[in-house]
């Protein structure tokens, strides 16, 4: 039986061998023709020669969390080409290069092998050795649009466009692509019962990953400084800033720039840097990952004392350390709640999807100069650098920059009684004053040591206490205006919790747990501090599970913490390899729980009302 | 540290400068510094540098990192807003800071634990960066707050107030910046207010990078015998090489100089800068000999002091990166804000 617009396609190849550009032009060849993909770089920490894969996963139902096994293995390295064997499904195809005769280690029975003689293909063809090289990638994408049964001309007009240009590139590529293809179509039983279809499933959607959503969200939000240190998966969100703004923000009439971008020496100087810009008027963000965050939490500190507003988008990657430089984790949560000594706490956002990562830049920057704080955007490296499929992005041409509490020289001369640090409106924030606004009022020294409402230094106990407990009055007004989180039906006992991107394999994830008999309420957390629904949805339920991917349930801390749940009611669904949670683990996990402790799956609520504790 | 409040009431006939300020609208609030410290001395250069030059005291931004020469800025300029950021990292925030406003004047005062030990990185980026500021460290070779351990810039067999010689090699923050090519770089004493005042002044106009280090002895833990950054060791020691005299851009040449014997070097505001030789083989203007001379000075054990490099076509970090004049902070959405048209052109590249 053929099926259509479903299969997972692995490419195993070496890094560095030019792959790269040849995979993700198979995967844009499907986006065009309409089928919703969702594509994962599993890449080493190497410029070359290490084992790289990359998987694209297509579904007309639209899951684009990762699936456990593989459809069809394209396996182009010898390396590692048992454990590319036996990851595939029984029934399955394994596209290989038999050159060289057949691997003695294919011993798979139960597996379809697809030979093609690629590099003897490759070699016939071309004579420079650097296009033997690259065109052997071509080669297979020629194979599988045949095998699979992708539009040809979708693929030979990509390659016309990429290459535009550089037109002596173009008939060698579309050479290589027909080579793949015709051998495909001559030798073998083509095309195959897994199929590429046209479809009309994807609409309007756009495919882009979150690093260059987010950055092109601080150019959307005013950002005009970035400043940065290079570390894998933040790099290119920092880099997309530049690139986007090289050409967005020019000034018409001159050329010159209105932004700047600093490669900090390290993390500190990123931060700093952002901090000096913010604290003079400046929306200025940095993009680092975990080992950046633990260096920048002295400067958070500050930042969160002296109330200057910053934003820091976190992508995450797996630590402890250096931990896996090249996987995805949820690891900073807590990292990143509790930067810095002392008593201390920054908001933090959760974007699932790059549409979301666009948004959340600009709420970021909001929120940073409405609360005179940083905020910290939590993405990671599944969301940050892999392309995947999105709403287009929006912006309201009516949004208004929410700058938060700035005093002008008009309004400092109306002021009798200037005090940086009072809590004029009783929701804990003061009003700031940016330097060389007024001849001679409202100037004030910005310091981390401890001061009065005037910003005057002291050591006494009573301002001291006064001010932490007017941060604490901050912290509530921060708790009323973060993102809610989106909570699904409401009809269940039990409950399940999510955020970033274990999001992303959930609607699989609830329809396989259905289809045996669990249905649970949903919650999508986007924000801390917890907006109150967050703790209603945990008290409205008997228990929830909390998914994540970190070893320690770092979310589900942060809910007993902050949010005053009831460790009992909280499961925690861990997944913290350095890949993506897919959905099956998410199944597993939570059919295990109901087994092992003799639970009822069905857990409606009788009446269609959620039963509240 | 002084008890006494500060007199409210001022002199009737202070002079008053062209914007019709005087001396007293460009101070800050009671040092809390000990008596007789030279950082002082540096607060009070600069108050008469700034009152003298007619900058609207808000038209500054002050930074600091820690230490007892952090605190200073508090202590002038009581107008315009000051930040007293961490250890260290005062260079970062103080390129934000100019990043985001370039129509401020920014000054950076520092130590020599806070530049040259904890923050040397810092330090040494900010001076490539050619971040337009002026960099001031008040150098007395200690941690004065944590009561008077050796900082880096404390020579070589040097003693501590208890006698005990310093062990370790010292680093000059001069040639550091003079290597990672500061566009003006100078060393001077907080006790020679003559010397002081035009460098600060000068520096101010600098466009790009420029960088004081200023001799500034500590009197509770460095200015004994045996100690080379006491006063008596400095002002024994001291040999200044290029006098520099700022002329504002109205300004009358008043000195009497003898023909060859001074260059004038035009600011970017119009102001020059008179520069005097001292010593005939020294040439301000060339990098490498600057230098050698000052390695050379120091196998000699003499503390070289003056303007001992000036780049007459400074650039600074805007030039660097081309940013608009108008400073990023004022600008709004209208001037950095797509909107939806262009996020459509967008869109369709990601399809």
């Amino acid at each position: 039986m053929t099926t259509y617009n479903d299969f997972v396609i692995r490419f195993a190849n070496v890094n560095g061998s030019g792959s790269a550009s040849a995979n993700g032009m198979f995967a844009k060849a499907l986006f065009r023709m309409g089928v919703p993909i969702s594509t994962h770089n599993i890449f080493p920490s190497n410029i070359e020669g290490l084992p790289t894969w990359f998987e694209v996963r297509a579904s007309g139902r639209g899951y684009h969390g990762r699936r456990q096994g593989v459809d069809l293995m394209v396996a182009m390295n010898a390396e590692t080409f048992d454990e590319d064997v036996a990851v595939v499904v029984p029934g399955g195809y394994l596209l290989h290069d038999n050159s060289g005769g057949l691997d003695p280690r294919l011993n798979r029975p139960d597996v379809n092998h697809i030979g093609v003689p690629i590099a003897k293909l490759v070699v016939s063809e071309y004579t420079d050795p650097r296009q033997r090289k690259l065109f052997k990638n071509i080669v297979y994408v020629g194979a599988l649009a045949a095998l699979l049964n992708i539009d040809f001309d979708v693929i030979t007009g990509m390659v016309s466009t990429q290459y535009r240009g550089k037109d002596e590139l173009i008939g060698p590529n579309i050479r290589a692509l027909e080579i793949g293809r015709d051998y495909a179509r001559d030798y073998l039983e083509c095309p195959l019962p897994i199929q590429a279809r046209r479809s009309d499933a994807i609409g309007d959607r756009i495919m882009i990953d979150g690093n260059e959503a987010g950055a092109l969200g601080a150019i959307y939000a005013g950002a005009t400084i970035c400043a940065w240190y290079p570390i894998t998966p933040s790099t290119s969100m920092a880099e997309a800033f530049e690139k986007h703004a090289a050409r967005l923000r020019v000034d018409k009439d001159t050329g010159q720039h209105k932004f700047a971008v600093i490669q900090a020496e390290d993390e500190m100087a990123a931060i700093g840097i952002v901090i000096g810009a913010a604290w003079n008027g400046a929306r200025a963000f940095t993009a680092t990952s975990g080992p950046g965050l633990s260096l920048m939490s002295e400067f958070l500190g500050l930042a969160y004392f002296a109330e200057i507003p910053a934003v820091l988008f976190d992508i995450q990657r797996v630590g402890p350390s250096t931990g896996m430089p090249t996987r995805t984790q949820q690891g900073d949560v807590l990292a990143a709640a509790y930067a810095s000594h002392g008593d201390t706490r920054h908001p933090l956002l959760f974007p699932s999807t790059p549409g979301e990562s666009f948004e959340f830049a600009a709420t970021a920057f909001d929120l940073a100069d409405r609360l005179q704080t940083p905020i910290i955007v939590l993405s990671d490296l599944e969301l940050g650098m892999n392309e995947n499929l999105s709403d287009p992005l929006t912006w309201d041409d009516e949004r208004r920059y929410d700058r938060g509490k700035v005093l002008s020289r008009e309004d400092l001369d109306s002021i009798e009684d200037f005090g940086r640090y009072m809590d004029v409106d009783g929701d804990g924030i003061g009003y700031r004053t940016l330097p060389g606004t007024h001849p001679t009022k409202g100037a004030f020294f910005t310091r981390g040591t401890s001061r009065d409402a005037y910003a005057r230094y002291t050591e006494a106990a009573e301002p001291y206490t006064a001010n932490m407990d007017r941060l604490l009055v901050k912290w509530q007004t921060a708790r009323t205006l973060m993102p809610a989180p989106e909570i699904g039906s409401r009809r269940h006992r039990v409950g399940i919790a999510y955020y970033g991107t274990t999001a992303v394999p959930m609607a699989e994830a609830l329809h396989y747990l259905a289809q045996d008999g669990v249905r649970l309420d949903t919650m999508r957390i986007r924000a801390f501090p917890f907006p109150d629904a967050v703790a209603d949805f945990i008290d409205a339920h008997d228990f929830v599970f909390v998914v994540e991917q970190n070893r320690d349930g770092q979310m589900r801390t942060l809910l007993v913490n902050e949010a005053g749940a009831d460790p009992a009611k909280l499961v925690s669904v861990l997944s913290y390899g350095g890949l993506s949670i897919t959905a099956d683990t998410i199944r597993e996990r939570i059919l295990k729980h109901f087994d092992e402790n003799n639970l009822a799956r069905l857990t409606e609520v009788s009446g269609g009302q959620a039963r509240r504790t | 540290m002084t008890f006494v409040a500060k007199p409210e009431v001022h002199h009737p006939q202070l002079p008053l400068n062209e914007i019709g300020l005087n001396r007293r609208d460009y101070e800050g609030l009671v040092s809390t510094l000990c008596a007789g410290c030279g950082h002082d001395s540096v607060s009070a250069a600069l108050i008469q540098a700034c009152a003298e030059l007619a900058i609207p005291p808000h038209r500054f931004a002050k930074l600091s990192g820690i230490g007892c020469s952090s605190k200073t800025p508090n202590y002038f300029l009581g107008n315009s807003h000051g930040f007293n950021a961490v250890h260290g990292r005062m260079p970062s925030v103080a390129t934000g800071a100019n990043l985001a406003n370039r129509s401020l004047y920014c000054i950076g005062v520092s130590g020599d634990g806070d530049s040259a030990s904890i923050g040397i990185g810092q330090f040494a980026h900010i001076v490539r960066r050619r971040i337009n500021m002026l960099y001031i460290v008040d150098n007395n070779g200690t941690y004065g707050l944590t009561k008077g351990q050796f900082s880096a810039t404390n020579d070589k067999g040097s003693t501590s107030k208890r006698g005990v010689p310093n062990l370790y090699e010292p680093i000059d923050l001069v040639s550091m910046a003079l290597d990672i090519g500061a566009g003006f770089v100078a060393r001077s004493f907080s006790g020679d207010k003559g010397q002081l005042v035009p460098l600060i002044k000068a520096g101010l106009m600098h466009r790009g990078f420029s960088f004081i280090d200023v001799i500034s002895p500590c009197v509770a833990f460095n200015n004994h015998n045996g100690s080379t950054k006491s006063y008596e060791f400095t002002r024994s020691h001291a040999a200044s090489v290029v006098a520099a005299d700022f002329v504002s851009p109205h300004e009358e040449i008043t000195a009497d100089y003898g023909p060859g014997e001074r260059e004038v070097v035009e600011m970017p505001d119009g102001s020059r800068l008179h520069l005097r030789k001292l010593e005939e083989d020294y040439d301000p203007h060339d990098r490498a000999g600057a230098l050698t001379y000052l390695q050379q000075a120091a196998l000699d054990g003499e503390v070289v002091t003056g303007l001992l490099y000036v780049d007459s076509d400074g650039t600074d970090c805007h030039e660097i990166l081309d940013t608009v004049d108008t400073p990023l902070s004022v600008l709004g959405e209208v001037e950095l804000c797509p909107g939806q048209a262009a996020l459509d052109g967008i869109n369709a590249g990601f399809r």
